[in-house]
């Protein structure tokens, strides 16, 4: 009896004084998902901290595989469950449409906030008026080639998918004649999900082929255009670019590319700064530019990707996760992200930072890039959007492998994109 | 003692007792398996969607098979039973699972034999055969894909250097390599399991037979072929079953190691995407429950074509 006494007595004491001094009641303790590539996990560590010692709370990263197909059946399982572990994810940019019933609507608390992104970021993460996650960081996929190979061989960086193919032919076989006998041509991402739809999707929207499922809703896959571009990356498979490619995501690709074996790699901004690291075998060798069309004068394409933070409607911690989420989508947060990860920010004032531009100086020149990238078909297919993808994924990686020709796998291709979509998407 | 139980045999009384023995048993095994598995099946004979599963709506076999007449006369057919991913899928998984047993039985067995016979320091090869079976599937799917790794595996390196190939292999992103891959890491892996369920019936065998066929000289092929096999028959038809009905339900090694290719998706792995990845709840839960009945359906057959004895009456 005393004991428990004792206990309520002190208890009332610190509810007191914490009432006095205004600190937080219970000082929240949150779990924010996310993917994990390159640093991440460290660099999380650094970007919260401001954000921890200001309102009191902690904020621990659970990490998941980087794929975004195993990301998403699992954050897909854990919301339909109602799970209360995990108070914050970090989404696709494609999610929005299929996720958002499961996330608490933003609009209100990021009325003053919104505004100062990218509007176009803003709308695809708003579903039927519900604002369901905010942007952290974009993402658009750059050509990084090495400066010091292509002087010393006197090539230019390409203009076309072709030019890029004689290049690294070129170079490779070159480089190889004087004993570089792991040096390949060009590494991008070949395994079968959602980073080879991206790929994919930019080969054919820069050979002017269409965007798989136009905005309108219509399917727009099966063209000449598209059967060229998906020719030519086949064509690259075994010559210019390992066999194995068919099985690289994002992380193996930097591998090949960060131990100096390849001339081109097709790749996020995040590789940017990994590659100036101080254990990187190409620091300051290499540069990035657009990637290339399919001829003169069609435009160059790059999916965009890029990543929000949503907060679970399921999570018993919702103002500390909502504080949370508005500091990391914040300008604060987003130039520290900029700095150390090279991730792209979503307000438009930072592409105009100096302390930016000093450190990062791609970042500067990307703005023009990621404004004209393209969208995957995610708004017009909603909720089907992953299997739409899927099929895509697999018709070019059949494609690539060699099961059959472009022209038969992209025709099958619209029949069963025809049949997902049924009467309406 | 007849009084108090109300005029009830003593057989009565001890199949009773049996029967609240049991019972603890009976529920759990309820609760875990049959509950899940007749919800599933419900699952498959409705449209329910994995964010509101209480909100399917019963539409009997469709997500098995459905038709349509179209008003130009076409009839389409859809579901489950046409669909061509299954169909691959399920070859897929019937292959792996007759490949990957075979060769883990015929290794298991020498594994098995060789641990049977006397040397010195066999309590330490027993133990040390067995890791690659502790090991979690996940985390020697992980190792295997690295050393797959066609530009930094150990794999492609050491064949390299021995000149066995003059080219890197991408193990797990060729179509034609991707299933020998899969059937490598889970011949490894499961081997040593298969031989210990092989040894403990190479163990019952009683050594006097041995003695006797030596004596009357008998060559040792034939004493495997004669007694050993016969005698092991049993341990051996058992330990196959088990490996057979994990390998027809295999998941977690294709989906670390190849997870979206065509020429390794099994069936289970192909329920897992549609119900979750792509949000057909009910379609996935209807392939779940093929999965199901194939299992049964071969088992039942292996059962009764190889009159299998699981009472374990026969050993007497």
């Amino acid at each position: 009896m005393n004991i428990m006494k004792g206990r309520a007595l002190r208890a009332t004491a610190t509810a007191a004084m914490l009432a006095v001094f205004g600190a937080p009641v219970v000082a929240e303790e949150l779990f924010y998902v996310s993917g994990a590539v390159g640093n991440a996990v460290e660099n999380f560590k650094t970007l919260v901290k401001p954000w921890e010692e200001a309102t009191g709370n902690t904020v621990t990263l659970v990490p998941m595989p980087a794929s975004t197909t195993d990301q998403f059946g699992q954050y897909r399982l854990w919301l339909a469950a109602g799970a209360t572990d995990i108070d914050l994810y970090q989404t696709d940019v494609i999610w929005a449409p299929q996720l958002a019933d499961h996330f608490v609507d933003l609009t209100e608390v990021a009325k003053d906030l919104a505004p100062t992104h990218f509007p176009s970021i803003i709308q695809s993460q708003t579903v039927n008026g519900k604002l369901v996650a905010l942007p952290i960081f974009t993402d658009a996929p750059a050509l990084y080639y090495r400066t010091d190979l292509l002087e010393k061989h006197g090539k230019t960086p390409p203009k076309t998918w072709a030019e890029l193919a004689e290049t690294a032919k070129f170079i490779q076989d070159a480089e190889r004649a004087e004993g570089a006998a792991d040096l390949w041509g060009f590494v991008w991402q070949g395994n079968a999900y959602e980073g080879l739809t991206c790929n994919a999707l930019e080969w054919v929207k820069s050979f002017g082929g269409g965007q798989i499922v136009e905005p309108d809703g219509t399917i727009s896959i099966n063209n000449e255009n598209a059967v060229a571009a998906l020719e030519a990356a086949k064509s690259w498979v075994g010559t210019i670019s390992p066999d194995g490619v068919l099985a690289y995501q994002e992380e193996e690709a930097r591998g090949v590319w960060q131990t100096g074996n390849a001339v081109f790699m097709r790749n996020w901004p995040y590789a940017y700064g990994l590659g100036n690291g101080d254990d990187s075998a190409v620091k300051g060798k290499f540069a990035v530019t657009t990637l290339p069309v399919g001829k003169e004068g069609d435009t160059s394409a790059a999916t965009l990707g890029g990543w929000n933070v949503a907060v679970s409607k399921y999570s018993t911690k919702q103002e500390a996760a909502i504080s949370l989420a508005m500091y990391l989508a914040g300008p604060e947060a987003q130039k520290q992200r900029a700095i150390a990860e090279s991730n792209l920010p979503t307000i438009i004032a930072l592409y105009d930072d100096a302390d930016i531009a000093a450190a990062q100086p791609i970042i500067p020149q990307w703005k023009d890039v990621f404004l004209n990238a393209v969208p995957r078909p995610s708004a017009p297919t909603l909720g089907k959007y992953n299997e739409v993808s899927a099929k895509f994924w697999s018709a070019v990686h059949n494609t690539l492998s060699g099961q059959g020709s472009a022209a038969e796998n992209l025709e099958l291709l619209e029949v069963e994109l025809t049949d997902i979509k049924g009467s309406a998407w | 003692m007849a009084t108090n139980s109300g005029g009830l045999s003593l057989l009565q009384q001890r199949q009773r007792a049996a029967f609240w023995f049991i019972a603890p048993m009976l529920a759990a095994l309820f609760f875990v398996a049959a509950w899940p598995l007749l919800r599933t099946i419900w699952f498959s004979l409705t449209n329910t969607a994995l964010s509101d599963l209480y909100g399917g709506e019963f539409i009997g076999f469709d997500n098995y098979l459905s038709v349509r007449v179209l008003e130009s006369g076409r009839w389409i057919w859809r579901g489950t039973l046409v669909d061509p991913a299954w169909w691959n899928a399920v070859w897929n998984t019937v292959r792996f699972a007759f490949v990957s047993v075979f060769f883990e039985t015929i290794l298991g067995l020498i594994v098995a034999l060789v641990l049977n016979a006397e040397f010195k320091g066999r309590g330490f090869v027993r133990a040390a055969i067995l890791i690659p079976w502790a090991i979690p599937t996940i985390v020697s799917a992980k190792m295997w894909a690295w050393m797959l790794n066609d530009q930094f595996g150990i794999l492609n390196d050491i064949m390299l250097n021995l000149g066995l190939i003059d080219q890197k292999i991408a193990w797990t992103a060729s179509v034609d390599t991707a299933m020998y891959a899969v059937l490598m890491v889970d011949i490894w892996k499961t081997t040593p399991f298969m031989a210990l369920l092989i040894l403990a019936g190479l163990q019952m065998v009683p050594r006097d037979i041995y003695e006797a066929a030596k004596l009357d000289g008998v060559n040792p092929v034939k004493v495997f072929f004669k007694i050993t096999l016969p005698l092991i028959r049993p341990a051996l038809a058992v330990a196959i079953i088990f490996r057979m009905l994990d390998a027809l339900r295999i998941f977690d090694l294709v989906y670390v190691l190849t997870p979206n290719s065509a020429a390794t998706k099994t069936m289970s792995v192909i329920s897992r995407e549609n119900m979750i990845d792509f949000d057909k709840f009910a379609y996935g839960a209807a392939q779940s429950t093929l999965l199901f009945a194939i299992i049964a359906v071969f088992v039942s057959l292996y059962i009764w074509l190889g009159k299998v004895d699981l009472s374990g009456e026969g050993q007497k």
